[in-house]
C-alpha cells in the first residue's frame, strides 16, 4: 500500500494540511501570463518558487515554460527587492526582448512588502522599460487562497490594461479560466461557429500545445496581445467562466469600464455548455447555427446510449472550485453521484454551491473547501466508490483502494492528451465520457468472471 | 536536423565565448565571462572559475533555492521521518514525489515519501506568527503516526516574520518523549542556490540523527555511501553490487535510507563520497568527530565502478574482499560489453553537453566515453570551485556574504567513540601506493583542453550553444528539456532521468547506452519538416499527369 498510514478513522486536524488539493498563488499567475503573447512571466522573490512553478507547469505540458526570476539572497530580503527587480527588467528586455513582462510577487516579497506600482513607476522613469513595452503585476501571496486566486488575480491585472476609446468594438471578453491550451482553442471555435468575435484572454492555445519543427520560439505565437486586451474596455460584454478564476477580472471591467459581465460556469458538460452558447448568443447578437445544435446532439446521443453504465455510479474528486462545480452539474444530470468533493481553495460557497447540485442524489455529499486529499481518502475508505476524477495525485488512492481513475485538472504529469483533447463543449463533454466509459468498462472487463465476460456493450 | 545532417562547423571556443557573452548588459557580461572558462592545461594548476556565486535577477537561471537543497534533495529520499514544511502550501506541494527517489519499505514497513505535509500557512499566520500552528501540526502528525522523527523546514516567510522553529521543534521533542523532533532555516532566500541547502541538511543531520545508536551492526567491510539519491533506483542498484562483493552498507545518505542508518552512520570504517557538492560535509564531520576516513568514489559508468569498488577494497586490504571484488566485476562486465559494443557503432563520434548538478556534470562523461562519444561542453548549476578545480583551492576560497550565513558546524572528536580506523603506519603505507584519501580533483582535469566550462549556464546560453555547437544530445534538467528538444536536439535529463534508471552500476550502464542509443538515434528527429516544407517550390509538372 502506498498511502499505508492513512487511517479509515477520520480526527479533525486544524493545523496540519496532508497531501494538499491546491498549491500556491504564483503558479496560477504564471501560468495566465503565459497566455498573453510575447509575455515573459517573472517572479519575484526567491529563485526556487520560479524554478518550482516552470518544472511544475514544464511537465505538465511537456513544453518549454520560460519565466524569470528577481533571485532574491538574504540581503534582498532584508532591503527590499527593487534592485534586484530593475536589474531583472533591464536584463529581460535586453537579453530576451519580450512584448511583456508580467511581474508576480511570492511570499517572499509580499512579507516584506514590496510595492511592485512603485517599482514599476521606477523602472519606467529610468528608461529600463523600451518605448511600446509593458510591464504588468499582480500581487499573489501564497499565503492567501490557492493557485486559483494567483491565477485570477493575473488575470485581473490584464483586464486592467483596458483602455476604452469610448467606442464599442462590437466584440465580447470571454474570460475562460483556468482550463487547457486545447480548452481555449475549443471556445475560440465554438464562438466562431455561433459567430461571436471575441477576446479570449489568457489563451494558452498556441503557446503551451506547440509543434515540434526544429525551431524554437522563446514567444510562440499564440497568446491574447496587449492591443487586444487594451481593447477589453470598449467590448459589448464580457463572460467570465467560473466565479474563482475569472470573475473579479470580469467584475473590474464592469465597474471600472462599464463593460456589463456576466459570471457562468465553466463549459463543462451539457448544461454548462448550453448556458455559455446561449449567453454568448445574446450578447452577440447572433444565431446559433446548426452545427452546434447537432454536436449538442450527439452529447446527448451517448448520454442515452451508455446511460446504464453512469446511473448511480457513484464518484470521488477533487482539484480546483470552479472545474469541480462545472463537473458536479455534469455528473448529476447524467445520473451518477459525486459524493465526495474536496477542493484545497477556500471559500464555503463552493461547498453551498455543490450541496445545492447535488439536493436531489439519493446520498448524501462529502464536500469540503479548504480540505485536503488525505481526508478525501479517508472518506473514500467509509464510503468506498466507483469512480475517482482529478489530477496525477490521485493515482496513489486509485491504487490502494483499486478504483478506476480518471485524470482530469492540474497538474497531469503521467499521462498526455490534456493539452490537445478539450474537455470543454459537448466535444469536450463527448471525450470525457469517452474516459468514464473506457475506466468503468476496462475495469468491468478486469473484474468480470469468465462466463460472464462480453463482447457487447 | 542536428543529428541527422551534421554541420560540423569549427568554433574557436574564444569565440563562442564571445558569441554567448554578446547580447548582454555590459554588467552581466563581466560577471558572466568570469563563470565561462576555456579549459586548459597551466602550469601544475587548473585556471580559476568563479562558481557559487548569486544568480543575475531576470537571467533565466536552472537553479532553485535553498529550502529545495535541503528538503528536495537531502530529506526527501528519507521514508521513515515526517517531513513537515513550515510555510505556505506550495514549497511543500511541489517537492511532493518530483524527484523520482524510490524507497522500499517492504510491506509493511513506515514511508511517509508519498505524503505530503504542510502547515499550510495563511495571512494570520504571516502577521501574528506560525509557532503555534507549527507546535499543534507536530502534534497532529504524532498523533496520526507516531513517528521515529518529525523534521520541520522553514520557508522564505519563516525566517522573514522571525518564528523560531527550533525552539518549537526542541520543546515538541520533550513533549513527546519518543519522537526526535528537529527543524532546518532553509528559507529559500538563503545561499545563491540549492548547495546552502545541501549544507544545512547535513549540519542537521549530522547534529540530531548521526551517533544515536551505538549498536554494533552485523557484516563485514562497512561503509557509509554519502550522497546518493536513488533516483531511478540508483542506489538499489549499487546496493546489489556492494552486497554481491560482501561490502555492507551502513548507511547511505540519503537514497533509501532509514532514520537508523542516519543513527548508525558513525559505526561504519569508510565513507565513499558519490556527490561531492552536497555531502561533502557530513563526511568531513564524521571523520573529525568519528575518526571514519572518506574517499571520492563514482558509480557512474561502468569502468569507474570497477575503479570504485577496487579502491573499496584496497581500503580494507583484504585478500579475500579483492579477490570477491574482481570475482563480481568479471561476472557482470560480459553484459555490460556485450551492450556497449553493440551500441558503439552508433555512437561513437557524437556529441554531448551536461550542464546539470553539483557532481553529475562530471560522473555521466565516463559514461559517454564509454560509448566513444565526446564532451564538448560541461558546467554545474550549483557546485563550488572545488568542483571544478579540485579540493586543493578548498583553503583559498573566499567566504562571501552568502555563503557567511550558512553554519559551519565547530566538531570536535568525540571523546568517547573517535576511533581511528587505520594506524597512521597503516594510512602512509596506502597513500604512499597512491591511494587518495579525502580527494576530489574536480571536473576541469577530466575534460579536454579548449572545452567550455561553465557554471550556472542559463536557458539563453544553453540555446546559443546548441545552436553554435550543436551537440547530438544535451543533458540538464525538467525546466531545460523541451527548449532544446524544440531545436531538434535530444535531450536527457540527468536530474531526474525522465522516466529511465537506475544508471548507476553495471545494470545502470547498460540501460544508459540503450538510452542514449535510443535518444541519439531517433527518427523522430528527422520529421522536423513536412515534404512541402523541404522543397516549397511548386514544380512545372504533376507526376501524375
Amino acid at each position: 500500500m502506498l498511502l499505508r498510514h492513512t487511517p479509515k478513522e477520520i480526527t479533525e486536524r486544524s493545523a496540519v494540511t496532508i497531501n494538499p488539493a491546491k498549491t500556491c498563488q504564483p503558479i496560477g499567475a504564471m501560468y495566465a501570463a503565459l497566455g498573453i503573447h510575447g509575455c515573459l512571466p517573472h517572479s519575484h522573490g526567491s529563485q526556487g518558487c520560479c524554478a518550482y512553478h516552470r518544472s511544475a507547469l514544464t511537465r505538465h505540458y511537456k513544453e518549454p515554460v520560460s519565466a524569470a526570476t528577481s533571485s532574491f539572497t538574504e540581503g534582498s530580503s532584508v532591503f527590499g527587492g527593487q534592485a534586484n527587480l530593475l536589474q531583472a527588467i533591464n536584463n529581460i528586455f535586453t537579453v530576451y526582448n519580450p512584448e511583456v513582462i508580467a511581474v508576480h510577487t511570492t511570499c517572499l516579497s509580499e512579507t516584506i512588502g514590496d510595492d511592485l506600482n512603485q517599482i514599476f513607476d521606477k523602472a519606467y522613469k529610468e528608461g529600463t522599460v523600451p518605448k511600446g513595452k509593458t510591464l504588468i503585476g499582480a500581487p499573489t501571496p501564497s499565503y492567501v487562497g490557492s493557485h486559483v486566486t494567483g491565477f485570477s488575480n493575473m488575470v485581473k491585472a490584464m483586464a486592467d490594461l483596458a483602455e476604452p476609446t469610448g467606442k464599442k468594438n462590437g466584440k465580447v471578453n470571454v474570460i475562460p479560466g483556468w482550463v487547457e491550451p486545447s480548452d481555449m482553442e475549443e471556445i475560440k471555435r465554438l464562438a466562431k461557429l455561433v459567430g461571436a468575435d471575441i477576446t479570449l484572454f489568457p489563451d494558452t492555445s498556441g503557446v503551451l500545445n506547440g509543434p515540434l519543427s526544429g525551431e524554437y520560439h522563446m514567444f510562440p505565437q499564440g497568446g491574447v496581445t496587449v492591443a487586444e486586451l487594451k481593447g477589453c474596455g470598449d467590448a459589448i460584454g464580457t463572460l467570465a467562466l467560473g466565479e474563482w478564476c475569472s470573475a473579479d477580472a470580469a467584475r473590474l471591467l464592469d465597474t471600472k469600464y462599464k463593460v456589463p459581465c456576466r459570471i457562468l460556469d465553466m463549459p463543462f458538460g451539457l448544461k454548462a455548455t448550453d448556458r455559455f452558447i446561449d449567453a454568448l448568443r445574446i450578447v452577440s447578437g447572433t444565431v446559433v447555427p446548426d452545427e452546434v445544435s447537432y454536436e449538442r446532439g450527439q452529447l446527448v446521443d451517448l448520454i442515452s446510449d451508455m446511460h446504464q453504465y453512469f446511473y448511480h455510479k457513484k464518484v470521488a474528486l477533487y482539484g480546483d472550485p470552479d472545474q469541480l462545480i462545472a463537473m458536479t452539474e455534469f455528473l448529476v444530470s447524467i445520473d451518477m453521484c459525486p459524493v465526495h468533493l474536496v477542493t484545497g481553495t477556500p471559500g464555503k460557497r463552493f461547498e453551498k454551491r455543490i450541496k445545492e447540485l447535488t439536493k436531489d442524489m439519493p446520498y448524501e455529499v462529502n464536500v469540503r473547501a479548504k480540505g485536503d486529499m488525505f481526508l478525501l481518502h479517508q472518506w473514500i475508505k467509509n464510503d468506498p466508490v466507483d469512480l475517482l476524477i482529478g489530477n496525477t495525485y490521485g493515482k496513489y488512492i486509485a491504487r490502494d483502494e483499486d478504483i478506476p481513475f480518471i485524470r482530469w485538472g492540474f497538474p497531469i504529469l503521467d499521462r498526455q492528451g490534456h493539452q490537445y483533447f478539450p474537455t470543454v463543449g459537448y466535444k469536450g463533454g463527448l471525450r470525457f465520457l469517452e474516459k468514464v466509459l473506457n475506466a468503468l468498462l476496462d475495469r468491468q472487463d478486469r473484474d468480470a468472471p469468465e462466463e460472464k465476460f462480453e463482447l457487447v456493450y | 536536423m542536428a543529428t541527422a545532417k551534421k554541420k560540423l562547423v569549427q568554433w574557436e571556443p574564444t569565440d563562442i565565448k564571445k558569441e554567448l557573452l554578446k547580447k548582454y548588459p555590459a554588467k552581466v557580461a563581466r560577471k558572466r565571462a568570469k563563470q565561462i572558462l576555456i579549459n586548459e592545461a597551466l602550469e601544475n594548476t587548473t585556471p580559476e572559475i568563479t562558481a557559487n556565486v548569486r544568480t543575475i535577477p531576470g537571467i533565466i537561471t536552472m537553479r532553485g533555492c535553498t529550502y529545495a537543497g535541503c528538503k528536495g534533495v537531502i530529506m526527501g529520499p528519507t521514508r521513515d521521518i515526517v517531513n513537515l514544511v513550515h510555510g505556505p502550501i506550495g514549497c511543500s506541494f511541489y517537492a511532493w514525489l518530483t524527484r523520482r527517489n524510490q524507497t522500499d519499505a517492504g510491506v509493511d514497513g513506515e514511508n511517509y515519501m508519498t505524503y505530503c505535509f504542510s502547515t499550510d500557512m495563511q495571512d494570520s499566520d504571516i502577521i501574528f506568527g506560525g509557532e503555534k500552528k507549527l507546535a499543534a501540526a507536530i502534534q497532529e502528525v504524532y498523533d496520526l503516526f507516531h513517528p521515529k522523527a518529525i523534521t520541520v523546514f522553514a520557508t522564505c516567510p519563516v525566517g522573514l516574520i522571525g518564528d523560531d522553529i527550533h525552539t518549537v521543534a526542541r520543546t515538541m521533542k520533550e513533549k513527546l518523549g519518543d519522537c526526535n523532533v528537529f527543524a532546518f532555516s532553509c528559507e529559500g532566500y538563503k545561499g545563491v542556490s540549492q548547495s546552502a541547502g545541501h549544507h544545512i541538511a547535513n549540519n542537521q543531520v549530522f547534529t540530531h540523527m548521526v551517533g544515536e545508536n551505538n549498536e554494533e551492526k552485523p557484516g563485514e567491510y562497512k561503509i557509509n555511501l554519502l550522497g546518493e539519491y536513488n533516483i531511478g533506483g540508483d542506489g538499489f542498484e549499487i546496493d546489489r553490487i556492494l552486497r554481491k562483493c560482501g561490502i555492507t552498507t551502513i548507511s547511505t545518505f540519503s537514497g533509501n535510507s532509514t532514520y537508523d542508518q542516519f543513527a548508525s552512520a558513525h559505526m561504519a570504517d569508510l565513507s565513499c563520497v558519490m556527490c561531492h557538492r552536497s555531502i561533502n560535509y557530513v563526511a568531513d564531520m564524521m571523520e573529525t568527530k568519528y575518526g571514519i576516513p572518506w574517499i571520492k568514489v563514482n558509480f557512474i559508468g561502468a569502468k569507474s565502478t570497477i575503479k570504485s569498488l577496487r579502491k573499496i577494497a584496497e581500503y580494507f586490504g583484504d585478500q579475500k574482499l579483492i579477490d570477491r571484488v574482481e570475482a563480481v566485476i568479471a561476472e557482470e562486465m560480459p553484459a555490460v560489453d556485450a551492450v556497449r559494443e553493440d551500441v558503439l557503432p552508433r555512437t561513437t563520434g557524437k556529441t554531448a553537453m551536461l550542464f546539470v548538478g553539483g557532481s553529475r556534470a562530471h560522473h555521466y562523461q565516463d559514461l559517454f566515453a564509454e560509448m566513444g562519444m565526446k564532451t564538448l561542453s560541461a558546467g554545474y548549476e550549483f557546485a563550488h570551485r572545488d568542483d571544478y578545480e579540485g579540493r586543493h583551492v578548498i583553503p583559498n576560497l573566499k567566504v562571501d556574504a552568502d555563503s557567511r550565513n550558512i553554519e559551519e558546524l565547530e566538531v570536535e572528536a568525540d571523546p568517547e567513540r573517535f576511533k581511528p580506523r587505520k594506524t597512521d603506519a597503516e594510512l602512509k603505507a596506502l597513500e604512499d601506493k597512491g591511494f587518495k584519501f579525502k580527494e576530489y580533483d574536480g571536473i576541469m582535469p577530466d575534460m579536454e583542453a579548449g572545452s567550455l566550462i561553465i557554471d550556472d549556464l542559463n536557458q539563453y546560453e544553453a540555446e546559443k550553444l546548441v545552436e553554435l555547437m550543436k551537440p547530438d544530445i544535451f543533458c540538464a534538467g525538467i525546466k531545460e528539456k523541451f527548449s532544446i528538444q524544440k531545436l531538434g536536439v535530444p535531450m536527457k535529463q540527468l536530474h531526474s532521468y525522465d522516466s529511465g534508471g537506475p544508471y548507476a552500476g553495471f545494470k545502470g550502464a547498460i540501460n544508459f547506452y540503450k538510452e542514449i542509443d535510443r535518444l541519439v538515434n531517433s527518427k523522430v528527429w528527422s520529421y522536423m519538416k513536412a515534404p512541402w516544407q523541404e522543397s516549397p517550390e511548386l514544380s512545372a509538372t504533376y507526376v501524375w499527369e
